[in-house]
């Protein structure tokens, strides 16, 4: 047997041990999902239950180092972990933009204290982290931001506005690009964190077209950040956002695979569904490509593992995936006809097919827009001229 | 199985990529057999060098005298062939007759096998009857008679099919046009009493034939595979010939992205380079995503089908269904960024549309495909 087949085994008998049936469910809203941080509250006791086990053996985050949390595994066997996940249907233990976006940037761009303390906490669930980016004036150009740290010796004194701000309502911490010098849009920028329940820190919600949502936005107002909380160089916070903006795109994507790069012709077709010939041609053109995607999902993770991506392929997969996503929806709404309009029904579990087809529209805008994916494909990778 | 070349894989892409770049440019091929009006389309010469090279008997099994590769392997000359519109008669011998070859006796495997390792010998496949690819329903028929079989029908659209020594055939011996079962394959050679051969030149300079078979006498040694069990062999046979033709249309639209970017990098309108306009970007960044989607698949498909993955026919049509697709994008996109240069025979951009349409029709277009992987799906 080899080592990666003892590793399947081994996985395989801890997870029959230890992932209890209520996890192996398929995840049907936003409450089955575990984020974690300080006022987390579990659902069950399993969600509990699995996630303590996970955290315990590092495998929340399994290709972390072990002194971070994780649990040390190579690429292939962090596959070999998703591959049995997905064998037995088993949810994600924990969900979190600490795992997602601020743990890469750390692990290549955090003090050896800062890798210690805060990955740590990320691998445990124990503190929620959201993204502080976007702000009114600055969306697309996302370095003409505003927000400003003012030096004051030992902290900063942090003040200004964030937008878009996900689950800032339900975050402990955040991480926040703030201007502290002002003559240089680029090189003015320092990638800080801080703590939620700061003084000066307010969050209001806001309201989409699909409902209630998760963004926010969030105030600062005199707000002090101590200076070990700096990720990376002073000023040269850009370059820690444009590597985490990498990992957002990737996510985003929907490249790791799941019901974002699914067929949906089985499921849209069953009993009789779908009577017109034409949308059933349109099903079966989007399954091409919805599998064709898959297999450049799985393409992209194994060459990002050994380090054969190209950098910029992440905006090509965050373009096509939401891209396909918009599509996806649209059809489950052709699909699902006048059902799928209502918009509080039981029937639709509160308007599901209808709020989650308006909530796709932003896919292609949030964490850069399809535009300027295209621009950073034209510029990075085809090196087309004139760019900016 | 990791989507990336192994390190022998990386080896034989940059010695594809050097030799047929070199040696199958399209001045010294395409443009030469075209222009001075070849019969078979493609060189000779240049085909001894794929057997030199050891690129014919690539998925010829070890035992028999091959490397034994797999169609990752055949793909990755199949780009460069497809990236050089070099015309050779790699995909119908060297995959389909050689994966349909696998599955014959001893008699048939010593017969022809050698002279397609050796390059002396060419083959080509007739499975289409009619305009489009529709290998479910099969007319052409072989009736059993003493000991062998005797052969009636039309083929069409059989690529190569004047210049083959051997012709593999779809034919039915039970049942009725339509029946999965009752299918066998079998082995026609070139002189084989009762068989005619009307040749059509192609859009893309290729030469292809119409074959009518007038009660041609075959012995039992013909048959490739089970007698009324050919289906398998033949599922075989155009799985690889589809993945193969995947493969060579993502190479048709790299080479045609490539030179559209160059294009773009050269030409000045306006005053600035045509590069520099954002409506161009765009488009070209979208075939470029489009272009790297339809790899993936292509690559992912032949894993699964050296796999011998249950999943690999329904991937195999994605794959082609994909390719086709962007295929035509790129080669679309390709055209009407040159602008007037794109439209002269002149300048390479227009060989590859030629290219790409006749290689989206072989083995099965992006809607007869696409309505296959529904089936597949089960709806």
């Amino acid at each position: 047997m080899s080592d990666l087949e003892a590793h399947r085994q081994e996985i395989r008998t801890w997870l029959e041990a230890n992932c209890p049936p209520e996890m192996r469910e398929p995840i049907r809203d936003e409450s089955d999902v575990c984020w974690g941080g300080r006022r987390n509250e579990f659902k069950n006791p399993a969600q509990k239950a699995w996630l303590d086990a996970c955290a315990a053996k590092g495998y929340t985050v399994p290709d972390w180092p072990k002194a971070y949390g994780g649990a040390g595994m190579n690429a292939a066997e962090a596959k070999v972990w998703r591959e049995e996940l997905n064998r037995i249907g088993a949810r994600i233990p924990l969900s979190s933009f600490g795992i997602w976006m601020l743990g890469p940037a750390l692990l290549k761009f955090g003090t050896e204290e800062q890798k210690v303390h805060y990955l740590g906490q990320i691998a445990r669930g124990e503190i929620r982290w959201c993204q502080g980016y976007s702000e009114p004036g600055s969306g697309s150009d996302l370095v003409s931001l505003q927000t400003f740290g003012e030096d004051k010796g030992d902290h900063w004194e942090v003040n200004g506005s964030k937008i878009w701000t996900s689950y800032a309502d339900k975050a402990d911490w955040i991480f926040c690009l703030v201007r502290t010098d002002k003559a240089d849009k680029y090189q003015g920028i320092s990638f800080l964190l801080f703590d939620m329940a700061s003084p000066g820190v307010t969050t209001k919600p806001i309201l989409l077209i699909s409902g209630n949502s998760p963004f926010c936005e969030t105030f600062f107002d005199n707000v002090k950040v101590p200076k070990e909380q700096l990720v990376g160089q002073l000023n040269r916070g850009w370059d820690v956002a444009k590597y985490l903006l990498g990992h957002e795109r990737e996510m985003i994507s929907g490249a790791g695979g799941g019901d974002r790069t699914a067929a949906i012709g089985p499921a849209l077709t069953r009993g009789g569904g779908v009577e017109d010939p034409i949308l059933r041609a349109e099903l079966a053109m989007f399954d091409v490509d919805a599998l064709a995607y898959s297999a450049m999902g799985e393409k992209f993770l194994d060459e990002v593992k050994v380090g054969k991506s190209h950098p910029a392929a992440s905006n090509m997969l965050k373009y096509a995936g939401t891209e396909l996503n918009k599509r996806r929806h649209e059809l489950v709404m052709a699909a699902g006809g006048n059902r799928a309009l209502e918009w509080d029904s039981e029937a639709t579990n509160g308007g599901t097919p209808a709020r989650t087809w308006l909530r796709t529209k932003a896919n292609s805008i949030e964490g850069g827009t399809s535009e300027v994916m295209l621009n950073v494909i034209a510029k990075r990778i085809l090196e087309l001229p004139g760019v900016s | 199985m990791p989507l990336y070349h192994s390190d022998d894989q990386a080896m034989l892409a940059d010695t594809a990529r050097q030799f047929i770049g070199d040696e199958g440019a399209i001045t010294k091929q395409l443009r030469h057999w075209r222009d001075t009006g070849c019969k078979d389309g493609f060189g000779h010469g240049l085909w001894k060098q794929f057997a030199e090279m050891g690129f014919t008997g690539m998925l010829v099994a070890e035992a028999d005298g091959g490397l034994g590769m797999g169609n990752v392997e055949a793909g990755i000359v199949l780009e460069e062939i497809g990236r050089n519109l070099t015309p050779s008669p790699f995909l119908t011998s060297s995959v389909m007759a050689a994966t349909a070859l696998a599955a014959a006796g001893n008699e048939a495997r010593g017969r022809w096998i050698p002279g397609l390792i050796s390059g002396d010998q060419i083959f080509a496949v007739a499975i289409d009857e009619g305009a489009k690819h529709r290998p479910e329903r099969i007319k052409t028929r072989a009736e059993k008679a003493g000991n062998g079989f005797r052969l009636s029908g039309k083929k069409d659209f059989v690529i190569h099919g004047g210049s083959a020594d051997m012709l593999v055939v779809a034919a039915r011996t039970a049942g009725s046009d339509d029946d999965d079962a009752g299918i066998t394959l079998f082995a026609v050679p070139r002189d084989a009493a009762g068989m005619t051969q009307d040749a059509v030149k192609l859009v893309d300079s290729s030469i292809a034939t119409h074959v009518t078979f007038d009660n041609v006498e075959l012995d039992g040694d013909a048959v490739i595979g089970e007698v009324d069990g050919g289906r398998a062999v033949l599922g075989k046979m155009l799985a690889a010939g589809r993945v193969g033709a995947a493969a060579e249309s993502v190479g048709v639209a790299r080479g045609a992205m490539d030179m559209t970017v160059d294009y773009l990098k050269q030409r000045k309108q306006f005053g600035k380079l045509i590069g520099e306009f954002q409506a161009l970007q765009h488009r070209t960044a979208h075939l470029y995503s489009e272009l790297e989607i339809a790899r993936a698949v292509v690559f992912k498909a032949q894993q699964l089908l050296d796999g011998g993955s249950e999943k690999a026919d329904l991937m195999v049509s994605v794959a082609k269904a994909k390719a086709g697709k962007v295929g035509g994008l790129a080669v679309r996109e390709g055209v009407q960024m040159h602008g007037g240069i794109g439209m002269t025979d002149e300048y390479d951009i227009g060989l590859y549309m030629k290219r790409d349409r006749a290689l989206a029709e072989f083995m099965g277009d992006m809607y007869y495909h696409a309505e296959r992987v529904a089936r597949l799906s089960g709806y």
